[in-house]
């Protein structure tokens, strides 16, 4: 496979950079009251995970994911703008504020949506997987879901069935290492979870370095070659949440803080792209640097943007529960 | 109309086989619908007609059906999810609550979830206590579901065609009880009733009897052994749990004044308990009697024959709710 480009790697470094900051400022309007939902996953510490993977992907693929979502909008490409509302359950959100921080979702980008219940997504990745099939259109279905959604009946249910039906599936485990607050040698028998494909007759593609953008690119990208001629496939990548389960996760803090410490000191995708760039290119550490003021200014907007949207009105309260016919 | 007299099971069959003759994008899957030929046969030959891309044979799996039959749903393929039992989708609770019934308002409309889910129902043949539940009240709690359950062939087989042809959601459940009964069925392919629409079975002035499923057929005898001592019941077969046809209810209860609701099913929480509620919520000024409910007992069902039937609904005990009031 070609190495990625450098107008690709700052794209990368963009998107990254983007979704740290995005996570950062909801972090932040979380404790304004500003963000008032209660469950509020942030994606940082996995940036180099959904950006890597996504960029894998060609537009008519599909992608899904569990709750912690953001990052995955954002590095399909969903407007930062329209993400911001959702989080304020505003009107112009991606889900007219009807889902929520959980619950986003962009049809024109085959952006099939955050799905709150623990697994729950990943059967509906194997029927649109399925369709796909169905329909000979191709595409692949890029599905991520977390360790601790591993040891619940919708992840064996569903990973067989892509199996038995060899449906264009490539299924990403992202391992931050713990579900809520149980650590995965805690939840998991075989805690090297890559190996569950074993048991489906799925292909294996081990283990990924979830922190690094282009390893994790260049694993997918085999995974989607490989989905679209052969079948499903199973990744695991090893990943770090920095923010907790959710941002009013406060245990998470104290009882890892050292392990946490450890992971954003040596191991942060920031970092280590902004290294690889600059050990790469000479002198690209201004246009890195004209990059994150960028991504400031954009999510600055986003929340001006959503700040000023109008909240949604008993029209929208009554709307969509059916489909009129 | 032409007409042929079928069982329920033909007229789903037939239903099912018309649907996917008509569009592409219809296919059945479930355990055994395939090779097996379907467990309550209703899926029979259909594999040798379609070929394996439609007609799907899944490992038994209710989390997997349910949910990968919603996302097929979803992208724009129309599913029909066979669940064998509905005491098996209990199994599936969540992706046919959280998912199939939640999705489209969820993402504000983004999404469309054109997925019918059908399920074998009821007690019989001593089945046991897990194997003879009669659950339809439970979904049809979620707005965004809908729920439909025929009582005769014709029915059957108009309703699940609107159901596959619906872009909403829909549970089907079918009566293990009625798929040997025959009865005519209209021999048309547009035969397609409206979703959320009750029938009245038989016409009379006296006492309206709400019901629907299993509850039609004792409802229809009760009549009929009432009518001879001169006690009219008006049958109204609701023949969907959602939406809710209240309106021919009310209109009926005007008439009558009184009402019995007749179900299969447990009494706390029912179907029963929804339609009083509405009764004398909107009809107090009409209402000459309580409303009386007809049900299963309060118990789990247990095998040993007399004590089983002892729990459930019967024809005698519609006669002798009517009575109580009249």
């Amino acid at each position: 496979m070609a190495k990625p480009t450098k107008a690709t790697l700052l794209d990368w470094y963009r998107q990254i950079v983007l979704i740290r900051e995005f996570e950062t400022e909801c972090d932040r309007l979380y404790k304004e009251k500003k963000i008032t939902g209660v469950y509020l996953h942030l994606y940082s510490g996995h940036e180099a995970t959904g950006v890597g993977a996504v960029a894998a992907l060609e537009p008519r693929d599909h992608v899904i994911t569990a709750y912690r979502d953001h990052g995955i909008a954002l590095a399909r490409g969903v407007d930062a703008n329209a993400c911001m509302a959702e989080m304020m359950g505003k009107k112009t959100g991606t889900s007219g504020g009807k889902g929520g921080s959980m619950h986003l979702a962009s049809r024109e980008h085959n952006f099939w949506g955050g799905y709150a219940i623990v697994g729950g997504h990943l059967p509906l990745a194997a029927g649109i997987a399925l369709e796909a099939q169905y329909n000979a259109t191709g595409a692949v279905v890029l599905c991520f879901t977390g360790d601790g959604s591993t040891n619940n009946g919708y992840f064996h249910e569903a990973l067989n069935l892509s199996a038995v039906w060899n449906l264009p599936v490539v299924w990403v485990i992202e391992n931050n290492l713990v579900g809520m607050g149980t650590r995965i040698e805690d939840a998991s028998g075989q805690p090297e979870l890559h190996k569950r494909a074993v048991a489906y007759g799925m292909k294996d593609m081990g283990r990924v370095d979830g922190q690094d953008v282009i390893a994790v690119h260049q694993a997918v990208s085999e995974a989607v070659a490989y989905a679209r001629s052969s079948g499903p496939v199973l990744i695991e990548s090893m990943t770090y949440r920095y923010k907790g389960h959710g941002v009013s996760d406060r245990t998470f803090d104290k009882r890892m803080q050292e392990e946490l410490m450890e992971w954003i000191e040596k191991r942060d995708p920031i970092t280590i792209l902004r290294r690889h760039l600059e050990e790469s290119y000479k002198d690209v550490a201004g246009e890195l640097d004209k990059i994150e003021r960028e991504v400031e200014r954009v999510v600055a907007e986003a929340v001006v943007f959503a700040l000023n949207s109008p909240d949604p009105t008993y029209e929208d309260l009554i709307s969509n529960v059916y489909v009129e016919e | 109309m032409a007409e042929k007299n079928l069982p329920m099971r033909e007229a789903l069959r037939l239903a099912l086989r018309e649907e996917m003759l008509r569009d592409d994008r219809v296919f059945v899957m479930g355990q055994e619908v395939g090779e097996w030929q379907g467990t309550h046969r209703v899926t029979r030959g259909l594999l040798e007609e379609f070929g394996k891309k439609r007609v799907r044979d899944t490992p038994i799996s209710e989390m997997a059906i349910a949910g990968s039959a919603v996302g097929a749903a979803m992208a724009g393929l129309r599913p029909v999810a066979e669940i064998m039992t509905i005491n098996f989708a209990f199994l599936a609770l969540d992706a046919i609550v959280n998912h199939a019934a939640k999705i489209h308002y969820m993402f504000d409309g983004q999404f469309r979830v054109p997925v019918v889910f059908r399920a074998a129902s009821g007690w019989g043949n001593q089945a046991t206590a897990t194997h003879s539940h009669t659950p339809e009240p439970i979904f049809a709690h979620f707005p965004g579901l809908y729920v439909g359950c025929p009582a005769t062939p014709s029915d059957a087989k108009g309703m699940l065609k609107a159901s596959i042809r619906s872009e909403n959601p829909v549970l089907f459940t079918e009566s293990i009880a009625l798929y040997s009964k025959p009865g005519p069925v209209p021999d048309d392919e547009d035969f397609v009733l409206p979703i959320g629409r009750a029938d009245v079975k038989r016409e009379g002035r006296h006492v309206t009897l709400v019901t629907y499923a299993r509850g039609v057929e004792w409802s229809l005898e009760a009549a009929e052994a009432l009518a001879k001592e001169g006690v009219e019941c008006e049958v109204i077969d609701m023949r969907w749990l959602r939406p809710l046809d209240m309106a021919t209810v009310f209109e009926s209860f005007k008439k009558t004044n009184r009402c019995v609701v007749v179900e299969e099913s447990l009494p706390m929480y029912s179907f029963g308990s929804e339609i009083a509620a509405r009764l004398q919520d909107e009809m107090f000024d009409y209402m000459d009697a309580p409303v009386k409910r007809v049900t299963a007992m309060d118990v789990p069902l247990p095998y040993a024959r007399d004590i089983e039937l002892m729990a459930l609904p019967d024809t005698q005990k519609v006669i002798d709710a009517v009575r109580a009031i009249v």
